[in-house]
């Protein structure tokens, strides 16, 4: 913090503040800093809290194995640095596989979540259908209902299409996951744009797809809201992937870490980094886009 | 509609309706319908009725598993409840109680980073910090019967305090700034200001927040199996809904699992779930017409 000074200053412009005035000023400014300093202070603590485990953990991936026992708060220094936890993993497992399934599938099912939504949204909000409400209503549906009750069938579904370990599996699962919330956002995303824009494609003689792609980039703020929301529970998931797709050529970073930190437990090292690997580029990547990130967790909430 | 839009209005919504419903409502729907059934020795299956839930919640040894499970969710929401709405309220009304300037939007990014993280991670970088072999702490909180479940379940709060902060905060920035100037003006302190004027616009908030973590919480899973194992222990002190629903339809270790067994469960976590979210509608969003988004 930089400055106490703020806007209280402007409650005393009188030209010739008394005596009293001063003392009365200067108390409630000293209130303010004493408000300003527990207001920091409570956060700085509670980012602390947040923070400081994950810290730890990756501070402790690039240290010797006595130095984590010894001095777990201290980060690594060139006498206790050392890669060795990220070696014996990389040489047990292919990591480099598991973030390509990850990215694949994260990939895959956000631009189909987030394209299927668009036209859905679009279809519901442009035409004056009298289903359009209910059908509207059934995509919602499983905003409340979570999918993963189904999953008995769904293997027996994925069983009968020979999708079983792929990661085909993984992305429809996780389109049918994403859409509900991404068809509720987007119809009020689509609801607030301009319509003279549609009605002068239309008098052109634009197609309705040409409508809908004409429109597309007005709720651009809209589509990476739902895409960056839609992100996380798909890189973060378990249960399917545990479920559907467990084999090693399709296994995510997720359920890797799952299944490898069990077999390391004896290896800190390697415990320690495999933690940091599973946790470090989603932290990275939430940095990278926090912004449209808070903005889609809010999207709707806040109004 | 005109008949031009007809095709198009078919061909827009025929992607989104069809994954949804083939891989969402179906097998949801399929999954109510098989556990009516059971599966018979030649592969098939056999309509049995309810057997399957006079089973799961009549058995000598089924029935404490799923009671146990039922109480221990019940507990795990509670637990949610009661730590993570005051946490997250205390720092979205500091974030936004004008004390901070440029560190305001540092504080919510950097605080929101642990729910961005795999349960997981999560559930691994705790066990590491409470194992006894890091000397922390001295208790095996995770290993005893009467700690794991509230030590998990406060583990499960750390990560996802940043929803309900997040969700108060976007309320919160929301506010006209004028209501607040004016309850100063007419001399409200700033504690007075949050309580009389700016938490009772916060009450439809705590409604959806409170429906969102009684769903998510009710299909937990992965943050007890990763602790805990399938087996939710130390004896299944940890066991909720989502492992239990594991075990029953994949087997774990000697136990074989059953199709049918674990639709019926899942049949009973569609039910609660239901019960929540119907109380939820019928008692606080009827009152709350402005945050009817279907309107």
């Amino acid at each position: 913090m930089t400055t106490t000074r703020d806007t209280t200053d402007s409650a005393t412009s009188s030209p010739e503040p008394s005596a009293g005035q001063l003392v009365r000023e200067r108390q409630s400014r000293r209130r303010q800093l004493r408000a300003r300093i527990a207001v920091h202070g409570i956060l700085v603590g509670y980012t602390l809290v947040a923070l400081a485990p994950i810290a730890m953990i990756v501070m402790n991936s690039l240290k010797e194995r006595a130095a984590i026992f010894d001095s777990p708060f201290a980060p690594p220094t060139p006498e206790t640095f050392s890669g060795d936890g990220y070696e014996s993993v990389f040489n047990r497992a292919d990591f480099v596989t598991y973030f390509a399934n990850s990215i694949t599938v994260t990939v895959a099912s956000v631009v189909l979540t987030v394209l299927f939504a668009a036209m859905a949204a679009f279809a519901l909000t442009e035409y004056r259908v009298k289903i359009a409400p209910f059908l509207l209503a059934y995509l919602a549906l499983g905003i409340m209902v979570p999918i993963r009750l189904g999953t008995v069938s769904i293997l027996q579904l994925m069983n009968q299409l020979g999708l079983v370990n792929t990661r085909t599996a993984l992305v429809l699962v996780y389109v049918a996951m994403g859409l509900p919330l991404a068809v509720v956002l987007l119809t009020q995303f689509f609801r607030q744009a301009p319509t003279e824009l549609r009605e002068a494609a239309r008098v052109d003689g634009a197609s309705e797809y040409r409508v809908f792609a004409i429109l597309l980039p007005i709720v651009r703020p809209g589509l990476a809201a739902v895409a960056v929301a839609s992100m996380l529970p798909i890189w973060n998931d378990l249960w399917f992937p545990l479920i559907l797709a467990p084999s090693d050529a399709t296994s995510t970073v997720t359920l890797a870490v799952q299944q490898f930190i069990g077999q390391f437990s004896a290896d800190w090292n390697a415990v320690l980094a495999t933690l940091t690997l599973g946790a470090l580029p989603l932290i990275l990547l939430y940095l990278v886009f926090a912004r449209q990130f808070v903005r889609g967790l809010t999207a709707g909430v806040g109004k | 509609m005109r008949r031009g839009y007809r095709l198009p209005f078919v061909v827009f919504l025929a992607p989104a309706l069809l994954v949804y419903t083939m891989f969402g409502i179906y097998p949801i729907v399929d999954s109510l319908r098989l556990s009516l059934y059971t599966g018979a020795d030649d592969g098939g299956v056999a309509f049995v009725g309810l057997a399957n839930f006079v089973y799961l919640l009549t058995d000598q040894f089924a029935a404490p598993r799923f009671w146990n499970a039922f109480v221990n969710n019940v507990q795990f929401f509670a637990i949610h409840l009661i730590v993570q709405n005051p946490i997250g309220l205390l720092i979205a009304g500091l974030l936004t109680s004008g004390f901070l300037r440029r560190s305001e939007g540092w504080y919510r990014t950097l605080i929101f980073i642990p729910t961005t993280l795999s349960v997981v991670v999560v559930g691994f970088i705790w066990q590491l910090i409470l194992s006894p072999l890091w000397g922390f702490v001295e208790t095996p909180l995770l290993g005893l019967e009467s700690t794991a479940l509230p030590t998990l379940s406060l583990m499960s709060v750390w990560q996802y305090v940043g929803i309900p902060m997040l969700f108060l905060y976007a309320v919160l920035v929301n506010i006209p700034r004028e209501l607040d100037e004016a309850a100063r003006i007419d001399g409200a302190s700033g504690w007075q200001t949050f309580w009389r004027v700016k938490f009772p616009l916060l009450a439809p908030m705590f409604g959806i927040i409170s429906v969102i973590t009684y769903i998510a919480n009710f299909n937990a899973f992965d943050l007890i199996y990763s602790v805990q194992g399938p087996f939710a222990g130390p004896n299944f002190s940890t066991d909720i809904f989502g492992t239990l629903f594991y075990r029953t339809f994949l087997g774990a270790q000697t136990a074989t699992g059953s199709v049918t067994l674990g639709a019926a469960v899942a049949s009973l976590m569609f039910i609660i779930i239901l019960i929540g979210v119907a109380l939820y509608l019928l008692l606080v969003h009827r009152r709350l017409r402005t945050y009817d988004l279907s309107s």
